[in-house]
């Protein structure tokens, strides 16, 4: 297979970034997208020119770091995989493909297709744990979980912080990574007594950050390679209400009311 | 926005149920025009409760317009360098056209205000008379132009309602893994029933059904 | 340098010390076998609460055991500093791990215990493992599920919502939890939000992209380490009273690996020059169960979780060069070999000895698939049983992963597999404390040699990753600190300044190479190499022949490698040149291990050593001993330490799976 790529190529975040072409030759179907971008770099060094830049590593979908824009796509076209995973049979020989990085506010391009997420970090540090020392556990089989809690916990648990969803969005919302993380630990007994805290200081974190806000337009769960679902948005939502009718409660009570 | 939208999606379906009494004829559709004036009475004065009504209408409406545009502004400030290329996987057609269906909306309600509150435009000089509502609006949609624009004004809140029902079953937290289905649909009979509802009234004057 | 015939057996017999006067010391506590832990964690010093703000701890490496480490360290009051050349501690290499964590909670009561977990670790590791090491990890594996749980970890259940457990390779009960097939990643999600919880605490600070590039020992004692920030290039010098190192293992050294393209033994390998011994670097597991290689342009190979084999047979056709279509194959004229050569546990035979089979059945020209190197894994018979809806429930995301990859669907056809590198069980030498030879230089998880001796079982190793972290190198760091109380140390000291220049210097090197080389290309020759030469099967003339490879290829890097200009930035192949020339040099000491140790035992298979029916055969009277090698400056002659493995408790026999 033969394609031409269009890569956005920027060499440190404060540089100005453009588009390059690059012809990808000796490309067979069984290669995943990012050996073809292997091979593209292999080429590139051999002429003394800096090779792509692009986060990766477990190649096996599941750490995360992989991630950008195929041809406006967010991990590229084919549904709940991520650019590792996506192989070059979902291509045609001859394509024209255009590369471009994750593009939030809240995702600085650090160089090329790399972009800072730590801000996903920074979400979690405001409240996606159960807080829990090391060593303070009671035996696991003392805590029952219906299954079909465990279920839909570990459905929502299984996100990679990929970012795509952000990408994805047309706002540059971060709601389904933020509500992810807050559904997984609010559909088990175990997060219940930090649940409205968590969602109120995780939400107050992610809009901190400067993600853009949701408009329910589903575009994140479309690309989310965990196929990680829109409801679970919903589900964070009714706790953001509850906890403000809480600390409305409680003010009212402190407040002599 | 699902707050005030909620407000809003209540008002437009009782004020389309509003409409269809013109179906039953001059006399009582205008009497429900006159009683709207009367609700609350004796206890509250003429006009009083709809007066009331117009200030919680306007409030949401304007509190309405304040979070769009700063959810859009917020949406800008988050993704200041855009995509060279972007394509939509499973958006809906409302869901894209929401900000720019608003300003439709917004402007077809002034200009409805204009029209059939105070016929100010849309009637030629003496022909609007007030609350001889069931003459104003036979007159009014006689224009072919006038029906046509509230017609296309109506499939614009047809999608705006669609997406805007499900986004607030969303917002206030309802919808889940099972639900959230249920909610599609509620949205989008209950936005289909008024666009047809209301449709059907200046179409009804153009086919000559109402008259 | 040629290596010849001669540097060989000096290097293999003329340098061993004396094990008795030797430095090696494992520090394991006295009294019987089930009270040392409990013993020791009295005897061991504690740091005052109020002095624990007042020591920092450098934690490089955050994935199971790195977390775990620094999270709690941080919870006990510690000034922690975690290091990760990721952009976020989640992302490191434990999430993908799938089957599953063992625990010795005889949920099941099908007699399961911490002894039997314990004895069945020895055995599984083929009885090169140290006992008490084994059975506190055994002991610790109930803890670490009560941990993980109240964690939030969403583990499998059943429908009274108790904990779902299952069989895993080698086991004959049934004490793995799950979560579906990605169990790494719920339980690193679990260690990584427990640490960001304490990010956000401000008691660890987080050194995100940023790579360890050296350890400093200040008079004799590891007091920090320097580093290079990915995006600036900057290169820095950090300060603490104890070191950890939990950066995961080498197997990369074979190119080809079910590991991340950027796991790698910098960290490890810079420790070692600087006086850590290691431990067994010949122990390495090739995994049964894994995507066959496609082409020569593979960049990593992808393992699918052995818990497949509970449910899957594994089969090739009986005739050689057999090309037919797996349903064109009547069932008499399949080979289960598993179960043919292991009726006791069939398809479940543990890792190496089924890796070896396929191995076996593929160099018979009975392989399959493009290539004749794979094997079918069919579930034809369980989907038939069990139902097609019971088969995705329990394997669904492992049939979507093989069908991405491959383009074959498994409920159709059946999968084909074959063994990949996978997982080292060799690492850095460390005593009961899981410190190193280097005072206050601690090391966790697969970076340490300690638990598996020569063989990992399936779901053992977040058991260890897990057990170092949470519960072992809190207590053990602060019985060094209590008992130390190093001087005070910064960043201006010369021997910091010192080894920034080297580590500088080394930078400069590679990129003033300036050849025609690519790193990569270096890294798959040498992959090549350590697998024909070091891989599943391993004989004298082989390995001699890598040992003069190797350090010819070595050469050749240093003379023709091109790295590109710019060093003050992002520079991925300059990252990747730095820990290819460490391979470059593990590699050699990985196979002059492997040619030290001429008997077979777990991973490690000695072609000249197995039994009449093929299988390893352990030399207990000469080889009961972890080897710890000591670098002495010269690559080509590291000292031979021993330490000799008492076996108190778990008799020693031959393995026997059939």
């Amino acid at each position: 297979m033969k394609l031409t790529l269009r890569v956005w190529r920027q060499k440190n975040a404060n540089a100005r970034g453009r588009f390059v072409t690059y012809e990808a030759k000796n490309i067979t179907p069984d290669m995943s997208f990012l050996e073809m971008l292997d091979v593209v770099n292999e080429e590139l060094i051999g002429r003394g020119e800096e090779p792509i830049a692009f986060e990766h590593d477990c190649r096996e979908g599941i750490c995360g770091s992989c991630g950008f824009m195929i041809d406006g796509v967010a991990h590229g076209p084919k549904r709940a995989s991520t650019v590792c995973q996506l192989h070059m049979r979902s291509f045609r020989d001859g394509d024209s493909l255009t590369i471009e990085p994750w593009r939030a506010k809240a995702f600085p391009v650090i160089k090329d297709l790399i972009v800072d997420r730590s801000a996903f970090d920074r979400i979690i540090q405001a409240g996606g744990f159960i807080s829990v020392p090391t060593g303070s556990a009671p035996d696991a089989n003392a805590i029952l979980v219906p299954k079909e809690n465990a279920e839909l916990a570990f459905d929502a648990a299984a996100c990679i912080g990929c970012g795509a969803c952000v990408a994805a969005c047309p706002n540059a919302s971060a709601m389904l990574f933020t509500a992810a993380k807050v559904s997984h630990l609010h559909l088990l007994p175990q997060g219940q007594p930090e649940r409205y805290d968590r969602a109120r200081n995780i939400v107050a974190t992610m809009d901190k950050e400067e993600f853009g806000g949701c408009t329910n337009i589903g575009e994140c769960e479309a690309v989310c390679p965990k196929e990680i679902r829109l409801h679970f948005i919903a589900l964070m939502n009714r706790d953001l209400i509850r906890a403000s009718v809480r600390d409305w409660k409680v003010g009212r009570r402190a407040a002599g009311m | 926005m699902a707050v005030t939208g909620f407000i809003l999606v209540g008002f437009v379906i009782v004020h389309m149920l509003g409409n269809l009494k013109v179906y039953q004829g001059e006399e009582k559709f205008n009497a429900y025009a006159v009683g709207l004036r009367e609700i609350g009475s004796p206890a509250v004065g003429h006009e009083q409760f709809l007066w009331l009504m117009r200030l919680v209408l306007l409030t949401a409406t304007g509190l309405h317009i304040v979070a769009a545009v700063q959810l859009t502004q917020m949406s800008h400030a988050a993704r200041p360098v855009s995509y060279v290329q972007k394509k939509v996987i499973q958006a809906t057609y409302a869901s894209r056209t929401m900000r720019w269906g608003g300003v439709i909306i917004t402007l077809f309600v002034v200009y409805h205000i204009l029209h059939l509150t105070f016929g100010a435009v849309g009637f030629p000089p003496g022909q609007y008379r007030h609350l001889s509502v069931y003459r104003n609006v036979v007159t009014g949609f006689s224009l072919w132009y006038v029906s046509a624009f509230y017609i296309a004004a109506m499939v614009a809140l047809g999608l705006h309602m669609y997406h805007g029902v499900w986004s607030m079953f969303q917002t206030l937290g309802l919808s889940d893994e099972n639900t959230g289905r249920l909610y599609r649909s509620l949205a989008i009979v209950s936005s289909f029933v008024v666009v047809v509802g209301n449709i059907s009234v200046p179409a009804g004057v153009l086919v000559g059904l109402v008259k | 340098m040629g290596a010849t015939d001669m540097d060989v057996e000096t290097r293999v017999s003329g340098t061993v010390v004396d094990p008795v006067h030797g430095r090696l010391d494992a520090r394991i506590p006295p009294g019987p076998i089930d009270k040392k832990w409990e013993r020791h964690r009295f005897d061991m010093k504690l740091v005052s609460p109020a002095n624990r703000r007042n020591c920092t701890i450098l934690v490089v490496g955050s994935g199971l055991a790195g977390s775990a480490a620094a999270a709690s360290l941080g919870e006990l009051g510690y000034n922690v500093k975690c290091f990760s050349y990721h952009d976020s501690p989640r992302r490191a290499h434990s999430i993908a791990a799938q089957g599953g964590i063992n625990a010795a909670k005889n949920y099941r009561n099908d007699g399961d215990s911490v002894f039997r977990l314990f004895y069945d670790t020895v055995k599984g590791g083929d009885f090169r493992a140290r006992e008490a090491n084994v059975y506190r990890l055994a002991e610790l594996s109930v803890n670490i599920i009560d941990q993980c749980v109240a964690q939030g970890v969403p583990f499998a259940r059943e429908y009274g919502g108790l904990l779902d457990n299952r069989s895993f390779g080698g086991a004959q009960v049934s004490r793995t939890f799950y979560a579906r097939g990605q169990t790494g990643q719920q339980l690193l999600l679990g260690a990584y939000q427990a640490l960001e919880r304490q990010v956000g605490l401000g008691t660890v600070t987080m050194q995100t992209r940023m790579e360890m590039l050296d350890l400093v020992v200040v008079e004799g004692r590891a007091r920090g380490i320097v580093t290079r920030d990915l995006v600036t290039g900057a290169i820095e010098s950090h300060v603490g009273d104890a070191v950890v190192l939990a950066t995961g293992g080498y197997v990369n050294v074979f190119y080809l690996s079910t590991n991340a393209k950027a796991s790698n033994a910098t960290a490890i390998w810079r420790a070692h020059k600087r006086g850590a011994f290691f431990g067994n670097p010949c122990f390495t597991q090739i995994h049964p169960t894994c995507i066959p290689v496609s082409g020569d342009h593979q960049s990593k190979l992808t393992l699918m979780s052995e818990s497949l084999r509970n449910d899957g047979r594994v089969w090739v056709p009986k005739k050689a060069g057999d090309t037919r279509a797996p349903d064109q194959i009547p069932p008499n004229e399949r080979d289960y070999y598993l179960e043919r050569k292991y009726p006791t546990y069939g398809n479940l035979a543990p890792r190496d000895i089924a890796s070896r089979a396929a191995k076996e059945v593929c160099d018979d020209n009975r392989g399959v698939g493009p290539g004749g190197r794979g094997v079918y894994l069919d579930f034809t018979d369980a989907i038939k049983r069990f139902g097609e809806s019971a088969i995705r429930e329990r394997y669904g995301n492992l049939f979507d992963m093989y069908e991405r990859i491959s383009g074959e669907n498994a409920y159709r056809v059946p999968m084909r597999m074959y063994p990949a590198a996978h997982y080292v069980m060799g690492g850095l030498w460390v005593d009961y404390n899981l410190m190193s030879t280097i005072p206050g230089l601690f090391v966790g998880g697969e970076a340490n040699f300690s638990d598996h001796g020569a063989n990992r079982l399936g779901a053992s190793a977040l058991m260890q990753g897990l057990a170092d972290g949470y519960f072992i190198l809190p207590y053990t760091i602060a019985d060094y600190i209590g008992r130390t109380r190093p001087d005070k140390v910064d960043e201006g000291h010369p021997a910091f300044r010192a080894v920034e220049e080297e580590v500088l210097g080394r930078i400069t090197r590679l990129l003033d190479v300036k050849g025609k080389r690519t790193v990569d290309s270096f890294h798959r020759e040498l992959g090549r190499i350590m697998w024909d030469d070091c891989g599943m099967a391993r004989d004298d003339a082989g390995l001699r022949r890598a040992l003069e490879k190797i350090p010819e290829l070595r050469a050749e890097f240093w003379k023709s490698v091109r790295v590109l200009e710019g060093s003050e930035e992002v520079n991925q192949s300059l990252e990747k040149a730095g820990r290819v020339a460490d391979f470059l040099e593990l590699g050699e000491l990985i196979c002059i291990d492997a040619l030290h140790r001429t008997e077979s035992c777990g991973g490690h298979f000695r072609k000249e050593s197995q039994t009449p029916d093929g299988e390893a055969l352990r030399d207990d009277e000469h080889f009961a001993y972890v080897a710890a090698w000591e670098y002495t400056g010269t690559l080509a002659r590291p000292n031979l330490h021993k330490e000799l493995l008492h076996f108190e408790y778990v008799h020693l026999t031959q393995r026997s799976y059939k």
